[in-house]
């Protein structure tokens, strides 16, 4: 009976992000008439969000290794303002400039992760001067805005999958991949607890999981369907952003890299005496970072159409936010991916829901705040809760 | 000797969800005596005295408490501290960079009217110092005393608050054998001032030689409260009543089959990571044969954890000399990689510091140190993962609902086990073990000793410290003493008494210079 309870309070925990979502999701909708889930709106969220999920794909790796980083913000507005010069100051054609808007992410990761890895500065300062440096240089290269993109770089961000075939009036390309999406998480849910099975290991009651999943199945297709009616659309981004969530989802649970960062956040001690090279993993997980801030600066460089320096303002504040709404724990070690991206679709959700509602854009910085204390705080105590049981 | 209790706790019962901590304990204690607790780990020892002090508050047990004749329904620490009965957990609370004169006034601060007097209150620090035998400058930091001198800060903090009813738990469980005698000469004369004592210890010789009173509690019922003048106390006698049976057999039986030798350290010298002058370790020079196990006797201070972390990856000190052998062939320990590469393995005596992730679950961290065996191109393989998991489990007994389970959540046994069997894992020539049975119960050492006796007969080189000399007494094939920094003799089991590696451990091998 313990077990079942325990299963059902660790499921409540783990998912109760997700309610979050979803109740966040249906009291905008009830808000806004509706507006909120029309579909170019529900595309739109996406795009505007965009640089929160990717960036917060890092930052859960950072956080749960028991960093912090503050400099992605100023790395976006610097690596977009490269990005201009390459392309219209240097002509240089777009896939080259892109190319080295990478390269310079994963050069600027790899500054960070040395003077914290191997001088072991603590992140918080290493990436505050990192704050400043980033965004000093590029008010350098980029404070007059750098505009006049060709369309192959702006379709980066506003390029939609081709509406192929139809099946009644919904594109039969989006639900084709919607389809593989829920068939492919079914799969994997009843693989893996067929090997918990097969190992002993008690799996979550069989009722329980199927909920779960009727649940999670219903709520992608109802996307799915929305993106799929004619005034709906597949961004590019979308897709870039799925590739992204499931390869680093797969970095953290599955290689041994990812086992090394939740190992440095959980006791750092104990890594060091396994044996575990932290100093490798921390200079890799930063060079990680600068990577997908990289990505972050030429998805919001393709959005806006122009580089500007004072681009990316707050975005690392939003992107720990999505990490802490997203359970990822403050004093390192646990987190997840997915709850990350939760944590952002949600703020995400705010932002657009408050905007449609027409309120106050003072009053939308006050209500985020509350949210992100709030479900802090539903977090930890839930975790008290299930201490003392 | 009829006197009424000074504190009476009646029917005391206590349920944690699930667990039933404490069932109808009846407790005495008699003014200005010592009153000794023992039982097993989880017996419900510590429980009971959070229930006294209101660690746990009124209303979460049942039962009814009476000190000196009145009534106690404490719902905080200040409740309880307020009618003077004080608690001092293992785990000490004092803050490492504030002197030792601002943590004994900590939260009781000499001041008038929020501004604090200074000159008052390092006077009357040095006072409360020399009555538990410090000639410590109380302006010192916390940080810069040893161990030994900050379990007695802790009671001179007790005793700032006009202590009357002292609570110790586990007050030498971190201390070395002059420490530990210091302190509980300095509780008998509190004793003789007219403090009453209660002592949580596992350490049942030092409860035998200081406490008037024994009470024994087991699976949180109290079994017996035995008088130590006139009762015939001893040892087996109390482990009888805490574990509920007679242990004849303390330790299992051991057949050595020594081989080749295995493991060799020649010359090690360490010095201090920060004063870089001071000698931690000297020219030592120690070997293992396979097969055997092999004891390493100091006392806190001795160098024995220096020694191991030096060796294992340099992961402690500086200035670093000599060579290590693996089967003849020197070998180099530069790094944690390096040492365990080369078939050494280390478990620490912090497990919960340094030796486990408790956050992560038993598979993790089993599997931690030799993670590399797990992976194809840097990608774990989950089903062998979980399956080496639960060989190890069953290979070590380790009692935990599945593999999956956060380490934290089991018990000190348990948790020792998951940190052996990590290194099991390894599959190393040679297993340092530190302090490998420290606050663990009885029961549980005797599985390690069993799991260690294993190693050896695989042809394992097994290295254990300990301060603890009958149990290397009970394990070991053979005993190395170490007095500061120095080895001072090597003696085999057949040989080894108590009193004769005690004299090697406490031998001064260096004049004052």
């Amino acid at each position: 009976m313990a077990s079942f309870k325990d299963s059902i309070g660790g499921s409540l925990r783990q998912y109760g992000i997700m309610v979050a979502l979803i109740l966040v999701v249906a009291f905008f909708a009830v808000f806004t008439q509706g507006m909120l889930l029309n579909p170019d709106n529900v595309a739109t969220l996406i795009l505007q969000n965009a640089y929160v999920l990717i960036l917060a794909i890092g930052m859960v790796m950072v956080i749960v290794a028991g960093h912090i980083d503050l400099s992605v913000g100023s790395l976006v507005a610097f690596i977009g303002g490269v990005l201009g010069w390459a392309i219209i100051n240097w002509n240089w054609p777009w896939p080259l400039a892109i190319l080295l808007a990478l390269v310079i992410g994963v050069l600027v990761g790899a500054w960070h992760g040395f003077w914290v890895a191997y001088v072991r500065i603590p992140a918080f300062i290493v990436t505050l001067a990192g704050m400043l440096v980033f965004r000093g240089l590029a008010l350098m290269i980029a404070g007059i805005t750098i505009a006049g993109f060709d369309q192959g770089f702006i379709q980066i961000s506003s390029g939609k999958l081709p509406q192929t075939f139809f099946i009644a009036h919904l594109d039969g390309l989006t639900l084709i991949i919607g389809v593989i999406g829920v068939a492919g998480l079914i799969w994997s849910q009843f693989r893996s607890r067929a090997a918990q099975l097969k190992h002993g290991i008690a799996a979550e009651p069989i009722g329980l999981m199927i909920g779960k999943l009727v649940v999670i199945s219903v709520a992608i297709m109802a996307v799915t369907v929305r993106l799929a009616e004619p005034r709906g659309f597949v961004p590019y981004l979308l897709v870039l952003i799925g590739v992204l969530i499931f390869t680093y989802s797969f970095v953290l649970n599955r290689t041994v890299f990812g086992r090394h960062i939740y190992a440095i956040g959980g006791n750092l001690n104990a890594a060091i005496l396994s044996g575990i090279n932290t100093a490798r993993t921390n200079f890799m997980i930063f060079v990680h970072m600068g990577l997908l801030s990289a990505i972050a600066a030429i998805v919001m460089t393709s959005r806006a159409g122009a580089a500007t320096a004072s681009v990316g303002q707050n975005y690392e504040l939003d992107a720990i936010a999505a990490c802490f709404i997203g359970g990822t724990a403050v004093t390192g070690g646990v987190g997840r991916i997915s709850g990350a991206m939760v944590g952002a679709l949600i703020m995400g959700v705010l932002n657009m829901g408050l905007s449609i509602g027409k309120v106050d854009p003072a009053l939308q910085q006050t209500i985020k705040g509350l949210v992100l204390l709030g479900a802090v705080v539903l977090d930890l105590l839930s975790k008290r809760r299930a201490q003392v049981a | 000797m009829i006197e009424t209790p000074i504190l009476e706790m009646n029917d005391i019962s206590m349920e944690f969800p699930g667990v039933k901590a404490l069932s109808e304990v009846n407790f005495q204690v008699r003014a200005g005596e010592i009153h000794a607790i023992c039982g097993e780990n989880g017996a419900g020892k510590s429980t009971l005295m959070k229930v006294l002090s209101g660690v746990h508050p009124h209303g979460s047990y049942s039962g009814q408490i009476t000190y000196k004749g009145g009534a106690c329904n404490f719902r905080t620490i200040r409740d309880s501290e307020a009618r003077g009965i004080v608690i001092i957990h293992q785990e000490l609370a004092l803050i490492p960079f504030l002197s030792v004169a601002e943590n004994i006034f900590l939260g009781n601060e000499r001041a008038n009217h929020g501004i604090i007097d200074w000159g008052q209150a390092n006077k009357q620090a040095a006072q409360l110092l020399e009555r538990v035998g410090l000639t410590e400058n109380p302006r010192t930091n916390i940080v810069d005393i040893g161990v030994g001198k900050q379990q007695l800060v802790e009671i001179a903090k007790a005793l700032a608050k006009r202590v009357e009813l002292l609570i110790l738990d586990e007050p030498t469980a971190a201390l070395n054998d002059d420490d530990s005698e210091h302190l509980l000469n300095i509780l008998r004369q509190l004793r003789d001032e007219g403090v009453t004592c209660i002592i949580i210890s596992h350490k049942l010789g030092e409860i035998i030689k200081i406490a008037d009173s024994i009470t024994v509690i087991r699976d949180g019922k109290v079994i017996e409260t035995l008088n130590v003048e006139k009762d015939q106390v001893n040892e087996e006698r109390l482990i009888k009543g805490m574990v509920g049976r007679e242990m004849n057999n303390r330790f299992p039986e051991h057949q050595p089959k020594v081989g080749e030798e295995i493991f060799r350290i020649e010359n090690w010298t360490v010095h201090h990571p920060i004063d870089v002058q001071r000698v931690m370790v000297d020219q030592v020079n120690l070997d293992i044969r396979a097969g055997e196990i092999v004891g390493l006797a100091g006392l806190m201070g001795s160098g024995r954890t220096e020694l191991a972390m030096s060796v294992f990856g340099r992961t402690y000190g500086a200035d670093i000399s000599g060579n290590v052998y693996l089967k003849g062939v020197q070998i180099s320990t530069q790094t944690v990689e390096q040492a365990v590469h080369n078939g050494l393995a280390y478990a620490s005596e912090d497990r919960k510091r340094y030796g486990l992730n408790l956050i992560q679950s038993v598979k993790e961290n089993m599997t931690a140190a030799a993670l590399g065996k797990l992976a194809k191109y840097g990608v774990i393989e989950t089903n062998a993962e979980t399956k080496a998991a639960n060989q190890l489990k069953d290979e070590l007994t380790v009692k935990t609902p599945t593999v999956e389970s956060p380490v934290g959540k089991l018990s000190g046994g348990n948790q020792q086990k998951v940190s052996l069997a990590k290194w099991v894992y390894t599959d190393p020539e040679v297993l340092i073990l530190d302090e490998p049975t420290r606050g663990i119960d009885v029961g549980a050492k005797y599985e390690i000793y069993q799991i260690i006796n294993n190693l050896a007969n695989q042809g394992k080189a097994v290295l254990v410290i300990s301060s603890e000399l009958p149990e290397l007494i009970g394990i070991c094939d053979r005993i190395y003493a170490l007095s500061e920094g120095r080895i001072t003799g090597v003696v085999d089991r057949a040989d080894a008494t108590q009193e004769y590696l005690m004299n090697l451990m406490t031998q001064e091998t260096k004049k004052a210079s």
